[in-house]
């Protein structure tokens, strides 16, 4: 059973000019998803979060929010929204504490001076909290954007790419602050991102948008078959290989050859399988590479789009 | 609404740009009195040459008041150039920064953003006229000391007793908030349709200089149109050095100043709620 509608967009349109950015797109985020947001540049994705936060003006359709008309109910229903939209900025000329005081003061909610401080310890901020923002590195700024999102404690939190600009380990700390927000503190997730490793790895439910319409919506278990990888093989001498492959019962899990290399479908236990049928065949394999899932099934459906 | 403002004026005054005003007034009214002290008596006696014929004048008539009295004619350029530096960068600043994706995803309505931020260019306006006001009023008393003012009008020159001034210069002070108003709300209204502060400057300041050329060139075309346009009573201030007060005049330029200050917020508040929030 699924539990509350948190984000119920219907038949939503947004027409800059000549440009459909989002067209007819209708989705729902049920409480505690982490809600992968993809799509090529230009998808729409952006123009969505945007109107989802009431910063562009849809050409028609509907959002609910909480159960609740956003255009009706816009300022009570952002009391519950903590948000980064694409790179988060700040008044340069004060101080990271003093950015979050007036952000604060403008949620409508009670931000204690304690609270700030615990926001800002959260995302290592803590030590430079007197800097003028203008003195931040980006990765820096990628974490206040963080911090301001997460002040007011909301219920959804909408992260258009919040690891931009991160180093490897910052990008991580992200990823599982995201699964212990989801998890441990029952928020509700809507992360917009061009790392399909970053939403396939925290994840529940997942839109692909392209050209500012939907092309799927769903689980992310159910939408990529997790239990199944796409594994492109190397050999030596690759018209014998292709001839034996095809005489055996590993013709029916392969997806496609080319260039020398042959692509299967399989399960995690078929692969070592199917290296010592080749090595037992005399064929000397020279890679296996698991491709990574949310990547390959991203890359059919964009291009099938296309 | 009151913290908004609050916010708005505390950004307002973290800014370098906002004291550059400050500084300037400063400056010009320090360069008007230091060649006032100098070269004042000899203004004094070129303007009143043609009386001293018939009239004796007595006492301390280079004073203060004189000095404020000739300060306040700086209104006409030089201050609307200093409000347009902070007026045009309150909504052009908050998308040329980024802010307004932090800004508008809180829960306060558009209506309030742009109501706290007129509120405050009005506040500031205020307060730098307060200041030239300081300086000019005050500083001068205190320089050169009180007494009658005369004021030197196109065909005439009117001497009030010093016990007649001072309501004169505070109503021609408060006068000036309003007509300053203008110059902040037009400004305001560029900057809410650009992403940087330099256009609504330029812009603001072009139609000043233009409506000031209009106004002062005596062309039979242009007499249908000057009634409209609000440089004509921004220099309402000086029907306080009149004798007697023309209140219906009075009322009629701070009619038309309100008009405008209150229809450029409207059409700012009208475009701004329907604006896509893109930078």
């Amino acid at each position: 059973m699924q539990s509350e509608k948190i984000v119920e967009i219907d038949n939503l349109s947004k027409q800059f000019k000549e440009v459909k950015a989002v067209d007819g797109l209708s989705l729902s985020v049920y409480r505690g998803d982490v809600f992968g947001f993809l799509g090529p540049n230009g998808a729409g994705k952006s123009t969505t979060i945007r109107m989802l936060l009431s910063l562009v003006v849809p050409t028609e359709g509907e959002i609910k929010l909480f159960g609740r008309s956003l255009k009706k109910n816009r300022v009570s229903i952002l009391k519950n929204i903590g948000a980064i939209v694409e790179k988060p900025d700040f008044y340069g000329y004060l101080s990271a504490y003093k950015n979050l005081e007036i952000l604060g003061r403008l949620s409508q909610t009670d931000v204690s001076k304690k609270r700030i401080m615990e926001v800002l310890e959260f995302v290592g901020l803590e030590k430079r909290y007197k800097s003028k923002v203008k003195t931040f590195s980006h990765g820096m700024n990628q974490r206040l954007g963080l911090a301001q999102a997460l002040l007011h404690d909301p219920d959804l939190i909408i992260l258009d790419e919040p690891t931009t600009g991160l180093d490897p380990q910052g990008m991580k700390e992200i990823r599982e602050l995201i699964i212990h927000l989801s998890k441990n503190e029952d928020k509700t997730i809507l992360l917009s991102s061009h790392i399909l490793s970053e939403v396939e790895i925290v994840a529940t439910r997942m839109i692909i948008l392209n050209k500012g319409k939907k092309v799927v919506e769903g689980g992310v278990d159910e939408l990529l078959n997790r239990d199944e990888l796409k594994v492109t093989v190397e050999a030596e001498n690759a018209s014998d290989t292709e001839r034996i492959i095809k005489e055996s019962k590993w013709s029916d899990k392969l997806s496609s050859i080319a260039n020398n290399k042959m692509v299967f479908t399989l399960r995690q236990n078929e692969i070592s399988e199917l290296n010592k049928y080749l090595v037992d065949k005399g064929i000397n394999v020279n890679a296996l590479i698991p491709t990574r899932s949310l990547e390959g099934y991203f890359l059919e459906i964009t291009d099938k789009e296309s | 609404m009151l913290t908004l403002v609050q916010i708005e004026l505390y950004k307002i005054f973290k800014k370098w740009r906002t004291y550059i005003g400050f500084i300037a007034i400063a400056i010009i009214v320090v360069i008007i009195q230091t060649a006032i002290s100098y070269e004042g008596s000899r203004t004094l006696n070129s303007a009143t040459r043609g009386l001293q014929d018939s009239f004796v004048f007595v006492g301390n008539l280079l004073n203060g008041y004189f000095v404020s009295n000739i300060i306040l004619n700086s209104l006409y350029v030089h201050i609307p150039f200093l409000i347009t530096l902070v007026a045009g960068d309150l909504m052009a600043g908050e998308a040329s920064a980024g802010t307004y994706r932090v800004l508008i995803t809180r829960p306060v309505t558009r209506f309030s953003i742009v109501t706290a931020k007129f509120i405050a260019g009005v506040i500031y306006t205020a307060i730098l006229i307060i200041w030239l006001a300081m300086l000019s009023l005050g500083l001068g008393t205190i320089l050169f000391g009180s007494g009658e003012l005369i004021s030197l009008q196109s065909n005439a020159i009117v001497v009030f007793a010093s016990n007649d001034v001072l309501w004169r210069f505070l109503l021609a002070y408060g006068f000036a908030i309003v007509s300053m108003s203008v110059v902040t709300v037009i400004a305001f209204f560029f900057s809410s349709l650009v992403e940087n502060s330099i256009g609504p400057i330029i812009t603001t300041m072009a139609i000043i200089i233009i409506f000031i050329i209009i106004s002062h060139i005596d062309v039979s075309a242009f007499q249908t149109i000057k009634p409209y346009l609000f440089t004509n009573y921004m220099d309402g201030w000086k029907s306080f050095f009149n004798k007697p007060l023309d209140y219906s005049s009075m009322w009629d330029s701070l009619l038309v100043l309100g008009i405008h200050i209150f229809g450029l917020y409207g059409l700012t508040l009208f475009l701004f709620k329907r604006k896509d929030i893109l930078t």
